[in-house]
């Protein structure tokens, strides 16, 4: 196998980590709320998992687990930024620290511990084409995350929910004006988020690599806010970005597989440098981020 | 939508309350006490035991109270210049590698030089160290300011790349060829190390310079016309901006303020307790600080106060973690609850809770 087969067929599965975060912060952003936390909060989502299917609980409830225990986290964020207008930076990073702490806390005792991944499924006749053969076989949650992605751009694209998350987003006076609960469909927006960051973490610890290490998530949970900003809050973008930097984190095993001679920690250090590269591109354009950024995004709602 | 309108809700004050102001750093210290306490309970902990160890401890002797001191140094430097940038409302969240940054360049010098004598050397250090920071804060700056990109995000990625770039330099170039493999520099020379202040401790003259740069903080905040213009740009960038105070100068200055002085703390921290570079120089300092600036009301004297309660936390918990077999991630999940109870606790400042039996005139609001 090349490394162009090798990046080609762990993409997706390195991207499903970052879809499913960056897709969740989307909808918080689209609702007008910046939630800093999201690394905080895969990392719970992550030890939670692994400690289910550690103890036999098995990958549907390790993902139903990280999910519920994400999105409780996420509420108390609901709780301080939305109930008492807290600055949301400061609360985002507050929950990071908070579930990052946490996961540290109950993953104390099943640090550097393994757990069973999950079977691929193939997709038959796909999956036999050479080179990109590899994007066919695939566990089923990635199968999951693109129905997820198609099924968050459809509503955003021809629902009714869609179009008052964005409204709540952009103008939340106007929306409450017309009878809309905006700190109801927030709250809403930030436990979907949390969720989303939930599955993403466990994704992480149970799936693509099956064990547990105290700081596992490395920055994921920062790269898919920058995401957001990447696919400029757009569903379909997010989604190429994601698989961008799914085969970025790659990239360090396929440079050491060919024998390519540079330090492993540039190579670790390449998803954060391209990051960093990506987000001055895509900002520089003042009028794309104008265009498709949400107008309200992390100023608290007053209603009077 | 009946659930919300029965709860008590939120009010602006006519004017913000001083009351509430230096009432929200304590409470919100005892509620999150109180929490974590439950927390070791439900961890079958004794809440008395770790209450002891890690409230009281640090300051029963003047040994770990001294290493409060110690550990007070880095965060008061690190959290007064993130302050300055927090009230202009450059969120600098990347600390944490600008103080790695100032570590290794003020190592350079004893890496580089080991037989290198002379008084000279621990000044041009943290001299050197405090450069670096702000140089790993001016790459910030610049994708703000020129390519308009999101200053906590990329503060942050940089932080994630300082730390990769530290272990670089500890398992290659720079390592310890008489280390046994371990990743850590050469033990640095005597000339190299900061003076210590009392014979017996740790305690070293970087509190003195981390004290005497928060007096010139408040004075550049409270009484200078730049400090005034960073604070107007912070709550009115509007008016700033037609007062005609330049937003990208505020960017460039509280980004290179915040590196300094984080990358000061780098350089004391080699220069000090540690005496050499090693893997684990910063025990999350850069984040800690954040909340120490937000303890402090991000008043240059409130942070004073704020980082001897966090430095205690530190101390506290390694005390509990070895007398009470608390986790260390505890002290974690201690400043992250401490953040949010303060950020409850600080609403009250601009407002105040209504209940809605009281205004039942507009309570009927949908």
């Amino acid at each position: 196998m090349n490394a162009i087969e090798f990046i080609l067929a762990g993409m997706l599965a390195a991207a499903t980590p970052f879809l499913l975060a960056a897709l969740g912060e989307m909808v918080t952003e689209r609702a007008g709320v910046l939630n800093l936390g999201v690394e905080g909060l895969m990392a719970l989502g992550a030890v939670i998992a692994f400690i289910v299917v550690y103890h036999g609980g098995g990958h549907f409830f390790a993902f139903i687990a990280a999910g519920i225990s994400a999105t409780l986290l996420s509420l108390v964020f609901a709780f301080v930024a939305l109930g008492f207008r807290a600055n949301q930076v400061a609360t985002g990073l507050a929950i990071g620290i908070l579930g990052q702490g946490l996961s540290a806390l109950f993953g104390k005792t099943y640090e550097s511990l393994t757990v069973k991944g999950l079977p691929k499924i193939a997709i038959p006749g796909l999956s036999d084409i050479p080179v990109v053969g590899g994007l066919f076989e695939r566990d089923i949650v990635v199968w999951l995350s693109l129905l997820a992605t198609l099924a968050i751009w459809a509503t955003f694209a021809f629902t009714k929910t869609g179009l008052v998350i964005r409204a709540v987003g952009e103008n939340p006076k106007a929306a409450h004006a017309i009878g809309y609960p905006v700190i109801a469909v927030r709250v809403a927006a930030i436990a979907f988020g949390g969720m989303m960051a939930g599955f993403a973490g466990a994704y992480a610890s149970v799936i693509y690599t099956p064990l547990w290490a105290d700081g596992m998530i490395a920055g994921r949970g920062w790269i898919a806010i920058a995401l957001v900003v990447f696919g400029t809050w757009l569903t379909g973008r997010i989604f190429l970005g994601a698989c961008l930097f799914g085969a970025v984190s790659l990239m360090s095993l396929a440079a050491q597989a060919t024998g390519l001679d540079l330090p492993s920690q540039l190579l670790s250090s390449l998803p954060y440098i391209v990051t960093i590269i990506v987000l001055g591109i895509i900002s520089a354009d003042r009028r794309l981020l104008k265009l498709n950024g949400v107008a309200s995004l992390g100023e608290p709602f007053e209603r009077r | 939508m009946s659930l919300f309108a029965s709860l008590p809700h939120l009010v602006r004050r006519q004017r913000a309350s001083l009351a509430a102001t230096l009432i929200a750093p304590p409470a919100a210290l005892a509620v999150a006490i109180v929490l974590n306490l439950i927390l070791y309970m439900i961890m079958g902990r004794d809440p008395l035991a770790v209450l002891h160890a890690m409230v009281l401890e640090p300051f029963l002797s003047w040994a770990s109270f001294s290493e409060v001191l110690l550990k007070t140094g880095p965060l008061l430097l690190i959290a007064q210049g993130l302050a300055i940038g927090f009230r202009a409302k450059v969120f600098n969240i990347g600390a944490e590698g600008q103080f790695i940054l100032g570590a290794i360049f003020a190592s350079a010098i004893p890496v580089w030089f080991p037989q290198a004598t002379g008084g000279w050397i621990w000044p041009v250090m943290l001299l050197l160290g405090a450069i670096g920071g702000a140089l790993w804060a001016s790459i910030t700056a610049f994708w703000r300011v020129r390519l308009n990109a999101n200053e906590i995000l990329v503060s942050l990625m940089l932080s994630l790349v300082a730390a990769q770039f530290l272990y670089y330099l500890l398992l290659g170039p720079w390592k310890d060829p008489a280390g046994f493999n371990f990743p850590q520099s050469v033990m640095f020379q005597y000339d190299a190390m900061v003076p210590t202040l009392i014979a017996g401790t740790r305690l070293n003259v970087s509190i003195l310079i981390a004290l005497a740069l928060s007096i010139v903080a408040w004075v550049f905040m409270e009484k200078s016309f730049m400090g005034y213009k960073l604070q107007v740009g912070g709550l009115a960038p509007r008016a700033a901006g037609y007062a005609g105070f330049k937003e990208s100068r505020a960017i460039w200055l509280s980004l290179l303020i915040g590196g300094f002085a984080a990358g000061l703390a780098g350089a004391a921290e080699v220069a000090g307790p540690l005496g050499q570079l090693q893997r684990s120089i910063s025990t999350g300092y850069g984040y800690a600080a954040i909340i120490v600036a937000y303890l402090g009301a991000l008043h240059p004297i409130g942070i004073i106060i704020s980082s001897v309660v966090m430095a205690v936390i530190y101390i506290g918990g390694d005390n509990a973690m070895v007398s009470a077999n608390l986790p260390i991630a505890a002290v974690r999940v201690f400043q992250g609850s401490l953040l949010l109870a303060y950020l409850i606790a600080v609403a009250f400042v601009r407002y105040r809770l209504e209940w809605p039996a009281q205004t039942s005139a507009k309570g009927s609001t949908p």
